[in-house]
């Protein structure tokens, strides 16, 4: 199969952005009829490695050679024209056109400059009948499936005359029927000759589908694997490596835990995490390890109320709750650290002292304000507290740097007084420092009887904390592991093996 | 504060003209100036009939009903939405007061038009924060519709009153100043104090800046947004007592027309953005005395009828560029190829002032 020249080869890619090296020194290869997974974390350069091939970003050493030839796209349409097509994570199409609209998009059969519709409407035919797919092109996207829209633009991206597929995370946000559909489209491809490299964080999938991978760690190239050759475990050792950065060890893990005060019992929710049974008791750090994708979030949501579970029940002090908002959750103790600061965390053009005073005054109602000595009060205490900086209450939020965000974020809940605190990466993009000190901060909190649900990529910090670790991979709970003497690569086994063994 | 006033200092240019309220109160201060230099008895006031009469006074009492609409909507555009109905709705207030005069005593007659003007309110309310209606959209319905009952009110016609204490509202005077002006400035007081010393100003800043944040951080925000398109058909209600009370009667057709432009423009001029968020009700304040001072201007200064559209536009443009950080920087950018040692002289001489 591999015998033919390869359609794509990329040397010593380099690209630099202001204060990272995305990528550094990055070799690329890809064959006609292969699907080649680009594997690697979250920050390892995976997107930016499809960026620079598509002409988004351009490269600062390295050189592209497709078929042979060196290229330089200026762009991700003088790329397509040279055959190398893109299929982003989310569809960006065009909701509100036709199906047949949003693939001929741009490139509509015209005569005297008026648009062909029925040979518009039997082009996009035949695009979708390649796919296996028969539906009524003049249909509105927007009605359609998500599964569906996506196959749309993977007709898109061949109606021109692609060599190169790149689908990025095309399989996120679909079901595992919708999924299998779409592999069956890609094997098909695949026979016909076409090169697909393809990105997933579902390790299932890939070695599924891809006959040979390309692991990138932190913008650096750790090999080139035939899937054949390499097992699950090493592929996620290889993903992950080694922690660098020593931090001082947080060994103050309470060893006592109290009576339990938050128990699921199959609580799920369709496309996001499947049914999941949990306690968490009094004082004890519960660690959610997994991939990112794997559901993590999700179930962390479905414990706030941010989003509706669809089954199960959740019980907390004993009592049946109806999580219904995350107003309910709060009410219950319950607070929740977003991994996103800036989407749907801190409010930038808000002051810190504001920030920080906003989860309490939300639950006291506009009516029963917080004196503004009070808030100044609140601020000042969490300022010295996490040592924000700078440490001046009014000063506005979105001027912090990351890690001070991440402070002011724990500090609003923290004020609180939350019985559980759920905390979505709190460490993810933050220097070295803040982040032991948030690591302590936790270890303290829960020597001090706090529940946390503490959850990050990060498997080194996770099993430093926790005292009990629930290991998710493909939005579902595979293990439970109680920590004692847990290895960051018993994690890993238990997430590459899926909790069989 | 002196931390605050050294960070300040520290950050550079000028701390004066980064106070939200700098450009919109100097973009007032040069039209009334100029004003002065094209009529130097622009600034002049006397008493007559025992209160204070004058260009200036009429500023204020004329500008009043637009004072009241635009702090209505300053709080809706801090939720992220907008409320295009007031016009509307001040045709229908005016229409009921003047309607009801006819058979009920003054004080029902204000009752009955404010407690219609909360019921369209609520239905805004309910419309963009029960079924999440795009507030433009959502609002553009009592738009329409609110000429139609007006009219429906006032059988088509225009009802006149004579109503004494009615028409007092719009032509009265209180300690000699104008009493509309006096019930703008009450209702601009209140509802600031209300806002700042309740949490209801955190709560909507908070959901106008990030409003998935919000929703994280436990907040209730449909209550709120519902609350603050109540309230600005409130505004606008009392501005249609005083619009009616001044042309001594409810004219369906054309009462309060255009109005939510303008009010929009003094909001957006005020230094609220229509993104949501921040919002400044003094800056709201000052942004419809400007426009009301325009229009002032214009009878002022003579200009024939044809061309005062185009002067208020030429006015509002060079007022909307100077507020923009981005044609200033370009200015400022512009000047400084020549000859720099000018400019960094600058920022010095606005520290001191500061």
């Amino acid at each position: 199969m591999n015998d033919t020249a390869e359609i794509l080869r990329m040397t010593g890619i380099r690209k630099r952005f202001p204060g990272v090296t995305a990528l550094d020194g990055v070799d690329f290869r890809l064959f006609p009829g292969e699907v080649h997974a680009l594997m690697g974390e979250n920050g390892a350069g995976k997107s930016t490695l499809i960026k620079v091939l598509t002409g988004v970003e351009g490269v600062d050493a390295g050189s592209i050679e497709l078929a042979g030839a060196a290229v330089a796209f200026a762009g991700p349409d003088q790329a397509q024209l040279a055959g190398v097509s893109t299929v982003y994570q989310e569809v960006n199409l065009c909701p509100n056109l036709s199906v047949a609209e949003n693939i001929l998009l741009g490139r509509e059969p015209r005569r005297f400059g008026r648009i062909q519709w029925s040979r518009m409407r039997k082009r996009a035919e035949e695009l979708l009948a390649r796919l296996d797919l028969r539906i009524d092109v003049s249909a509105e996207l927007g009605t359609l499936s998500i599964a569906v829209q996506q196959m749309v633009a993977i007709a898109r991206a061949l109606d021109v005359e692609a060599r190169v597929l790149v689908l990025d995370e095309p399989t996120s946000s679909l079901d595992a029927r919708e999924v299998e559909q779409l592999m069956a489209v890609l094997r098909a491809l695949r026979a016909d000759g076409m090169a697909i490299l393809f990105v997933s964080h579902f390790i299932d999938q890939v070695f599924a589908i891809a006959d040979r991978m390309t692991v990138l760690r932190n913008g650096k190239l750790v090999g080139e694997y035939r899937t054949s050759e390499i097992t699950q475990v090493e592929l996620v050792t290889k993903m992950i490596g080694k922690e660098l950065a020593a931090l001082d060890e947080v060994s103050e893990r309470s060893a006592a835990t109290g009576p339990e005060l938050v128990a699921t019992d199959g609580l799920a929710r369709a496309g996001g995490i499947e049914p999941f049974s949990l306690t968490i008791r009094r004082g004890e750090v519960v660690g959610l390890a997994g991939l990112l994708g794997s559901g993590r979030t999700e179930l962390a949501r479905l414990l706030f109320g941010a989003d509706h579970a669809d089954h199960g029940t959740v019980d907390i002090d004993g009592r049946r709750v109806q999580l219904r908002s995350p107003r309910v959750a709060m009410n219950q103790g319950v607070a929740f650290c977003s991994e996103n600061r800036k989407t749907e965390g801190l409010i930038a053009e808000l002051t810190i002292r504001e920030n920080i005073a906003l989860a309490v005054q939300a639950g006291r109602g506009w009516l029963r304000p917080l004196s503004r000595r009070r808030q100044l009060e609140l601020a000042a205490q969490y300022i010295e507290a996490l040592d924000i900086r700078p440490a001046d209450p009014e000063a506005v939020v979105g001027t912090l740097s990351g890690g001070n965000q991440q402070k002011v974020l724990l500090a609003r809940w923290l004020a609180t007084q939350p019985r559980l605190l759920i905390l979505d990466e709190p460490t993810r993009g933050i220097d070295v420092g803040a982040k032991a000190e948030i690591q302590r901060l936790v270890a303290t909190l829960s020597a001090d009887g706090m529940a946390v649900l503490f959850v990050s990529a990060e498997l080194e910090e996770v099993l430093r904390l926790s005292h009990h670790v629930a290991v998710l991979r493909d939005r579902k709970v595979v293990a439970q592991l109680a920590n004692e003497g847990l290895t960051p690569e018993d994690i890993m086994a238990t997430i590459a093996d899926g909790g069989r063994s | 504060m002196i931390r605050n006033l050294a960070t300040d200092r520290g950050r550079g240019p000028a701390a004066l003209t980064k106070h939200r309220l700098f450009w919109p109160a100097a973009a007032l201060i040069a039209l009334l100036l100029g004003n002065l230099i094209v009529s130097p008895r622009f600034f002049a006031v006397e008493i007559r009939d025992g209160h204070l009469y004058g260009n200036l006074i009429d500023i204020l009492r004329n500008g009043s009903p637009l004072i009241l609409i635009a702090v209505g909507m300053t709080l809706v555009i801090a939720t992220r939405g907008i409320d295009l109905s007031v016009g509307a709705v001040v045709a229908v207030s005016g229409a009921v007061a003047c309607v009801e005069l006819g058979s009920t005593s003054i004080l029902l007659a204000i009752g009955a038009a404010l407690g219609l003007c909360l019921v369209l309110g609520a239905w805004n309310g309910w419309l963009v924060a029960g079924l999440k209606i795009q507030p433009i959209v959502a609002t553009l319905i009592l738009m329409v519709a609110g000429r139609g009952l007006a009219q429906l009110i006032t059988g088509g016609q225009i009802v006149t009153v004579q109503n004494g204490p009615f028409l007092a509202i719009a032509g009265g005077y209180l300690l000699t100043l104008p009493l509309s002006f006096l019930i703008a400035m009450a209702v601009y007081a209140l509802t600031s104090l209300v806002v700042r010393r309740s949490a209801l100003g955190l709560l909507l800043e908070s959901v106008g800046g990030n409003p998935e944040a919000s929703r994280l951080s436990g907040l209730r925000s449909g209550r709120l947004i519902w609350l603050c398109y109540v309230f600005s058909a409130l505004c606008a209600g009392v501005a249609g007592l005083i619009i009616s009370s001044n042309v001594t009667g409810a004219d369906g057709n054309n009462a309060g027309l255009w109005i939510e432009l303008d009010a929009i423009l003094a909001v957006v001029i005020g230094g609220t953005q229509l993104t949501g968020g921040r919002f400044s009700l003094g800056g709201t304040v000052i942004g419809a005395l400007l426009i009301q001072t325009l229009t002032t201007t214009v009878y002022a200064l003579g200009i024939p009828s044809q061309e005062t559209l185009l002067f208020k536009a030429v006015v509002v443009t060079v007022v909307c560029l100077v507020q923009s950080p981005a044609f200033r920087a370009k200015l400022v950018k512009r000047r400084r190829r020549p000859e720099s040692p000018a400019v960094a002289a600058q920022p010095e001489k606005v520290e001191v002032a500061s």
